[in-house]
């Protein structure tokens, strides 16, 4: 930037913040709302408008870190980008107001002056904005690997016996995780029955009913059987409507039963105690 | 005549949204919620088929209410259509077991068990557009 605009904004520094200071202050009711306490966003407004002037002091890469790091602490705690953009538009505006009003523009130059303030704030703007997506994009990756370790979990309920519930719509990564994750559980746990519960499944359709008769097939091969259960009677008619032969699955319609099943077919029952705590269950056999 | 809802399917996020659209449209308007479950069904393959063959298209599900015939008959028709590549031979296409793919070749088929009207309009190059609906009882 020319040195005569920025000693012209150094000149005119506490003008230009008291103007920001008062526009922002009617953005700021709008964007941020009141859940922060009035001297909190003054000090804020104060630190943020002083900051962006002391940045034209600073050779560019610092300059870049010193506002990624104001802005990361306020995307941190909540803030909208919205408080930027129309912050940064205000501030735009009071110097653009400045300059053209103030003396020592020479008229000349005004377009050249006009052109280096426009250029120097879009590149703030540009950068907070990256800031922004870059934050949501790693929130994004943070949840998607969340959702994927909650997806399809395989969980060991008794020895021998594990449990993978299925709860909301399977496309194909979920899919790909249920075989990824049965098999791997299956050794881990040494299962030797596995019941796959479909209750939370909103939707079966011919693909998700293939993605299971392949992971039954998978489980029968390293050795242990697979119970479907969980089948609700509107998903049991409509799996017949559309043809699907689920002969080759053993099914059970609820999770207790399959887990009765389980224990049968690895010679085990619950069976009721003859002590005095008469109400406990304890696995024998 | 009526409420519709357009989805366009071009991720399988499209194909969750357009089930939904349905689910919603056919609780309105008072199926069972077996019947719902197989509007919500037929949906999802239509919409998994123009994902996985056509790329991307359109899913359009409209309540229907027809006056002039006695009684009123109301109903929800589904619309899938795409300008993909076409499917070659319908017949082979509405066969069960038929699949170019490694499916399971129920889908198109199956949709036409689990609605009461099925119609598909296929030419190689240009598209396809299945309609299908399901009356209320
Ligand atoms: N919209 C479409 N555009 C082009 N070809 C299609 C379209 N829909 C279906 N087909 C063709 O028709 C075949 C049969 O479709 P269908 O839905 O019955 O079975 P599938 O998709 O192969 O397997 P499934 O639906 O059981 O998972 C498909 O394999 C595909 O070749
Ligand atoms: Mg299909």
């Amino acid at each position: 930037m020319q040195p005569s605009i920025i000693q012209m904004i150094h000149n005119q520094r506490h003008y230009i913040i008291d103007n920001w200071l008062e526009e922002i202050n009617t953005v700021q009711t709008e964007t941020v709302g009141n859940n922060v306490p009035k001297e909190m966003d003054d000090e804020t407004n104060r630190k943020f408008i002083e900051m962006i002037i002391d940045t034209l002091e600073y050779e560019q890469r610092e300059a870049k870190g010193k506002l990624r790091g104001f802005v990361e602490r306020l995307i941190y705690s909540g803030w909208p980008l919205s408080y930027f953009t129309r912050g940064m538009q205000s501030f735009r505006s009071v110097l653009l107001e400045t300059m053209s009003s103030g003396e020592g523009v020479n008229s000349k130059r005004i377009f050249e002056t006009f052109y280096e303030i426009e250029t120097w704030v879009d590149g703030i703007v540009n950068q907070i904005a990256d800031e922004y997506s870059g934050s949501w994009e790693n929130t994004i990756q943070l949840q998607r690997h969340a959702l994927n370790e909650l997806s399809a979990p395989l969980i060991p309920v008794f020895e021998k016996i594990s449990v993978m519930p299925l709860v909301g719509t399977i496309d194909t990564e979920r899919a790909k995780l249920i075989m990824e994750n049965v098999l791997e559980g299956i050794i881990e746990h040494r299962s030797h029955v596995v019941l796959i519960d479909i209750t939370g499944v909103p939707v079966v359709d011919t693909m998700v009913a293939h993605h299971i008769i392949q992971a039954a097939e998978a489980i029968r091969l390293v050795g242990a059987e697979c119970i479907l259960v969980g089948i609700r009677p509107e998903i049991a008619q409509t799996i017949v409507n559309l043809g699907i032969d689920l002969g080759k699955l053993q099914t059970k319609s609820t999770l207790q039963q399959g887990i009765e099943a389980g224990l049968q077919m690895t010679q085990r029952k619950i069976v009721k105690c003859n002590t005095e705590s008469a109400s406990s269950v304890v696995i024998g056999g | 005549m009526g409420i519709q809802s357009n989805v366009e399917v071009q991720t399988e996020w499209g194909i969750v949204s357009a089930r939904q659209a349905g689910r919603n449209l056919a609780k309105e308007a008072g199926f069972s919620s077996v019947d719902q479950a197989r509007i919500a069904t037929a949906i999802s393959e239509l919409a998994r088929n123009i994902y996985l063959y056509a790329n991307n298209g359109e899913i359009i599900i409209e309540f229907l209410e027809n006056e002039n015939v006695s009684p009123p008959r109301r109903g929800i028709k589904i619309t899938a259509r795409d300008e993909g590549p076409g499917i070659d031979n319908i017949r082979n296409a509405m066969e069960d077991g038929y699949t170019t793919s490694g499916g399971l070749g129920a889908g198109l088929p199956g949709v036409k068990r689990l609605m009461d009207e099925f119609d598909i309009d296929s030419r190689s190059g240009v598209g396809t557009e299945i309609t299908a609906i399901k009356w209320l009882r």
